[in-house]
This record gives C-alpha cells, structure tokens and sequence, in this order.
C-alpha cells in the first residue's frame, strides 16, 4: 500500500470530522505557539540585554573597590575596612598601564539640582574627559568636562537632555548657573539623547569633573574606575597589568574587584539562558497536553472506525497498512497543528514588541525547528498506542462491531 | 483446491471452553458452488472465518491451494485474504465515507496496484454488475441490492479464486437477492469456486453441494444434480 493513498485515507478521515480535528490541532497549536512565543520573549531578553551592554563601550573592565569575588556579576560597591580607590590610583593606571588606552575614574550619586524656581532629583556622575570615549556618550552643544576642570575642581555641569529640558525647556542652557546640591554650578554642555538603557535613563543624567564631585559628596574615594582596552585579545594581560600597579599601590592587597564584560555578559547570558529554557520547557508541557488530547481522539476515532479496520483487514490490509494509515492521520493533526502554531506564535512574535515596547522578541530559527519537531514527535508518541490498538484489532471482532 | 482435515475450534469463555468446531473435514475442488447450512451455532459463521483466512483453527490442518494455511502470520494470511478470496458479507460491509468506486478500488489499494490501474480493474466490474451509472455514489445513496452488488465487485477486483459468501441475500428484499443470486450463480459459470452460508433453502437449493451442520460437526454432505 503506497504512503499517498495512506495519508489520502487519514486526510479524508481528518476532513471529516472537521470541528473534533480542529479542537484537537487547537491543543497542539496552543503549544507550539506557547513555546514559540516564551522563547522568542527569552531570547529577545537576551538579544537585547547584550546589545545594551557591548553599545556601553567595548571591552570594558570595571574596577570595583573591595575584594566580593573573582567571578562575573553585579557587584555593589563596598565601602568600609578596605582601601579605597582614588584618583590617583585611576591617575596611576592612567600613565603606566599601557595596554589600557583609558582608565576614568568615576564617582556618583543622586542630588539635586536646581534652576531659578524649578528643581529636579537626577543622577549626579563625576568623571574625567575619557568618559566620553569609554561610554560612547558624547556631548552635543557646549564641551565637555575638560582635564583642565577636573585639575581645577571647576563648578560646571554637563546636562543630559532630560535635565536639560525639564530645566530649561527651549531656552539655551549654556552659561547659565544652577544650583547642585546648594553649590553654584555652571553649564558647559549638554549631552546628545541616548534614551533608556537597562531601565536607566541614561538622559537624566548630569555630568562634573571628578574631583568636584568628589566634593559634592564629601569623599576622597572614587565608586569605580572604568578601564578599557583596544583589543579583546589583551583583555588578560590588561587585567594582569591593572592588578600589579593597584597592588602595588595599595600594600600588595588585592583590595579590589576586577569585571570585566565578558564575564558581566556571560552571567546575563547564563541568567537568561536558563529563562528562556524555564519558560520553554512550561510551553513544552502546554504542548504535551496537545500531545494528549491527540491521543484520546485517536482512540475515539479507532473506535468508531472498528468496522472499518475490520472490512479493510478482510479485504487484505495488513496490520501496518492500518497501523500506518492511524499514524498517518495522529501526525498530520499534529503537524498541521505544529505549521499553525508556528505561524501564530511568529506571528504575535513579530506583533507583540510593536505594541508593548518593553517585551522585546526575537524569533530563532532554532526555536522554529524544535518546537515543529517536538510537535511532530508529540504525534508519533502519542499516535503509537492508539495506532498499535488500531492495528492488532481481530478482524472477526471488529467486523462483528456495531 | 481447499483441504480441511480434523479442525476444532475451541474459544475461552471466562472459565470453559466452548468447542465451536470438533473435528470438520472437508474437500472443496475447484469451481464448486456449496451452500453451507445450519442452525444458529451450529458453528457455520467459523467454519467460514477459518476458510476465509480470519481465524486460525485451534487444531487440524487447513490446506489452500495445497499450501499449508493455519502456520501462517497475520500478514501472510492478509495477503491471503487479499489475492485469494473475495467476501460477500450479509450487511455489505462497504466503507460510508467512499464511493461505489472507491469500495471495490480497496482490496488493489493493499495489493500496491497503481491509482489509474486500480479504476481500469473495477470500472469494468461495476459494469459487468450493472452499476455503471452509480459508480460514483456513496453506499447511502444506493439500495441494498445495489450495495450488495458493489460489494460482489470489489470481491471480485482481484480476480480470486474463491468468493465466501454470508447470508447475502439475507438483508434484501428477495427480488434483489434474485438477483445477487444469478449475479453468483454466473460467476461460478465462469469458474470461480463459491462457498455461501445462509439459512435460506431456495438459496440452497441453487447450489450443487449442500453441507449442513450441527453442534459443530458436518451433519450431511450431498451432492445434487
């Protein structure tokens, strides 16, 4: 008996019964779009997670004060018993280091600030020029700080451009002087507009030269120094050179932490790995409970169609000839149904970021093919018992079968 | 062409067993046209399911065509079924949801024949039955005789040499089975060896060799003119 005629009979059979086949399919496309959509959300998350962070700056290597761990992560920075960073250290890195073409040094916090009668809470980040280079955040009208105000402790602000137009709306900002945390500011610059960035609005932002931030918040120590290097590949030999000067700075103690972006990337990427494949594997169970419902229609159907399997096997059908005609039919309920979920659940991927900005998505190739080949395999698992129980029927029974 | 030799067939009810056949030998030569009867499990419907190749007698020796038939597997004995015998059921037993056609295409389908030579084989066979015009309606759509004569041509789509048939006229109005009856009748004419079952005496009466059985054994066994 040839494949064609086969899936002719079970594609008759399907069409049939078209409302029970299409609540059946319905189970296994609500799966199949379950497990396409939470991945493509999960690697969407992903997609995006390290998009924003490489679009910080490359080859990043962030020095922390305080011994938390060698590995990657998000650390917060310590203060108490150990020795702080300071300018100078940064200053330090900064002239004998020479695979790093920056080392910026970096204090923050929140304050105040403050024009004629309007005031603003806004991020208050105390930096040196580099900054600019480091973070790929670059000044739009105005200059930057300069290496001359951080050496003087100048009183000027740079504004992000949020700051700037809840300040001063369209008016130029320029020269004019501010009030930050009670000391008298003036305006240098303004940021070019960045937007959000990992739930930070990085345009809320205002910048000073570092050591007048220092001031402003009455420390001597910096948060962190930002250090890059030109090249991935002397990412270790930076480190290692880093570790040598600050050690030899700070009494052969290795009293900081090094992270580099590598490894804050690799945790975000295990992090969420692990997210995408937790939140496939709960589709996988919705399709698995397609895969069920596949099975009790198929053995309704080989129920219903006893009579049936009797005359074809008195006819001359052998028990794989009805085998495969049942199998046939589980797997093109559950194939049509993984095609359809695979549109739907592409689909809404492509929809849902269109309307709700902070879901991004991003459709896999791979997530495309496992979730069809989990559907189609869903129907050879759950099409196998009903199929053998089609197949092995005695014939004088089910012709007996009313 | 057909050798039975000390078949008994025993089912397992619950906690006995129920001898439906006890030791049946029977001889059917070629072109033979028989009536098997019998009263209500007298084991006629056996006898025949065990001919046709449905059911494995539980002892004795079943030869088809000298070929040793109760050792077989299930696929040798559908392969049987499909090439060597036709059957005419008492309720037609076609398949709803396929035309007339379509029917008596079913037993090429299992024996690998090609779609366009499947409909060459059972045009003609539709026609020789006299429902060339409905070929195309669905068993529904046709009466019982009609039904019965679709059920006579996909017997005979592979060309067997043996036609079983059940009760065949027993669901019909006896115009109809007049007319099945001539229909097989006609074909024995032509060579094909015909085992009936049926309780009917006019229908006996048509064949040359009437087998009657009793309590599972063969009772009488007579030749007419």
């Amino acid at each position: 008996m040839n494949f064609l005629e086969t899936f002719r009979v079970s594609f008759e059979a399907i069409l049939s019964n078209k409302v029970r086949s299409g609540l059946t399919m319905l189970g296994v496309i609500i799966g199949v779009m379950a497990v396409i959509l939470l991945v493509s959300i999960g690697e969407g998350a992903r997609v995006y997670i390290t998009k924003e962070l490489t679009g910080l700056g490359t080859n990043l290597l962030i020095i922390q004060p305080g011994k938390t761990s060698t590995s990657g992560g998000f650390h917060p920075p310590s203060a108490g018993t150990v020795r702080k960073l300071t300018y100078d250290d940064a200053q330090a890195l900064k002239r004998r280091a020479w695979l790093l073409t920056d080392a910026v040094p970096l204090v923050f916090g929140t304050g105040r600030i403050k024009f004629g009668n309007l005031g603003r809470d806004t991020m208050i980040i105390g930096t040196t020029p580099e900054f600019q280079r480091v973070r790929n955040l670059y000044v739009d009208t105005g200059s930057f700080i300069s290496q001359g105000d951080v050496d003087s402790k100048a009183k000027i602000v740079v504004l992000g451009t949020k700051v700037k137009e809840e300040l001063f709306g369209d008016q130029n900002a320029l020269g004019k002087v501010v009030m930050l945390s009670d000391a008298r500011y003036r305006v240098v610059g303004v940021m070019r507009k960045k937007g959000t960035s990992l739930g930070m609005d990085i345009d809320d932002v205002v910048y000073v030269p570092v050591t007048s931030g220092q001031e402003l918040f009455d420390t001597d120590a910096l948060f962190e120094i930002i250090a890059s290097t030109p090249r991935a590949e002397d990412t270790d030999r930076a480190i290692a050179q880093i570790k040598d000067i600050l050690m030899k700075r700070h009494a052969h103690k290795e009293d900081f932490t090094l992270q580099t972006q590598g490894a804050m990337l690799d945790t975000m990427n295990t992090i969420l790995g692990v997210l995408t494949a937790v939140l496939g594997g709960i589709a996988g169970i919705s399709l698995l409970v397609g895969g069920i419902g596949i099975m009790n229609i198929m053995l309704v159907s080989v129920r219903e169609r006893t009579r049936e399997i009797g005359i074809r096997k008195a006819l001359g059908a052998r028990n794989k000839d009805i085998m495969a005609q049942f199998m046939i039919e589980a797997m093109t309920l559950s194939g049509a149904g993984g095609i359809i979920g695979i549109l739907i659940g592409v689909g809404l991927a492509l929809i849902i970021p269109v309307f709700i900005d902070v879901l991004p998505t991003s459709v896999s190739a791979w997530s495309i093919l496992m979730a069809f080949t989990f559907s189609a395999a869903v129907g050879v698992f759950f099409g196998v018992y009903p199929a053998r129980k089609a197949a092995l029927q005695d014939p004088i029974q089910a012709l007996r079968y009313e | 062409m057909i050798e039975l030799a000390n078949i008994t067939k025993t089912y397992r009810m619950g906690e006995v067993d129920i001898t439906v056949l006890s030791d049946v030998s029977l001889k059917v030569r070629q072109g033979e046209l028989i009536a098997i009867m019998g009263p209500s499990g007298s084991g006629k419907s056996t006898l025949m399911n065990i001919i046709g190749c449905l059911d494995r007698p539980t002892s004795g020796v079943y030869r088809f065509e000298q070929r040793e038939i109760s050792t077989l597997s299930d696929d040798e004995l559908a392969s049987v079924r499909n090439v060597k015998i036709g059957f005419v059921f008492q309720t037609f037993n076609l398949l709803p949801r396929f035309s007339a056609l379509k029917n008596v295409e079913v037993p090429l389908i299992y024996s690998g024949v090609p779609a366009r030579v499947r409909r060459e084989r059972a045009i003609p066979l539709l026609e020789q039955v006299g429902l060339s015009e409905r070929m195309h309606h669905k068993p529904t759509e046709l009466s019982g005789g009609q039904q019965q004569r679709v059920a006579i041509a996909r017997a005979l789509v592979n060309h067997p040499p043996l036609l079983l048939a059940d009760e065949p006229t027993g669901n019909l109005d006896s115009r109809s089975g007049e007319e099945i009856l001539k229909i097989l009748t006609g074909l024995n004419k032509q060579g094909v060896t015909i085992i009936i079952v049926t309780h009917d005496p006019g229908v006996a009466a048509l064949c040359k060799r009437n087998i009657h059985l009793k309590d599972g054994q063969i009772v009488g066994d007579q030749v007419t003119a």
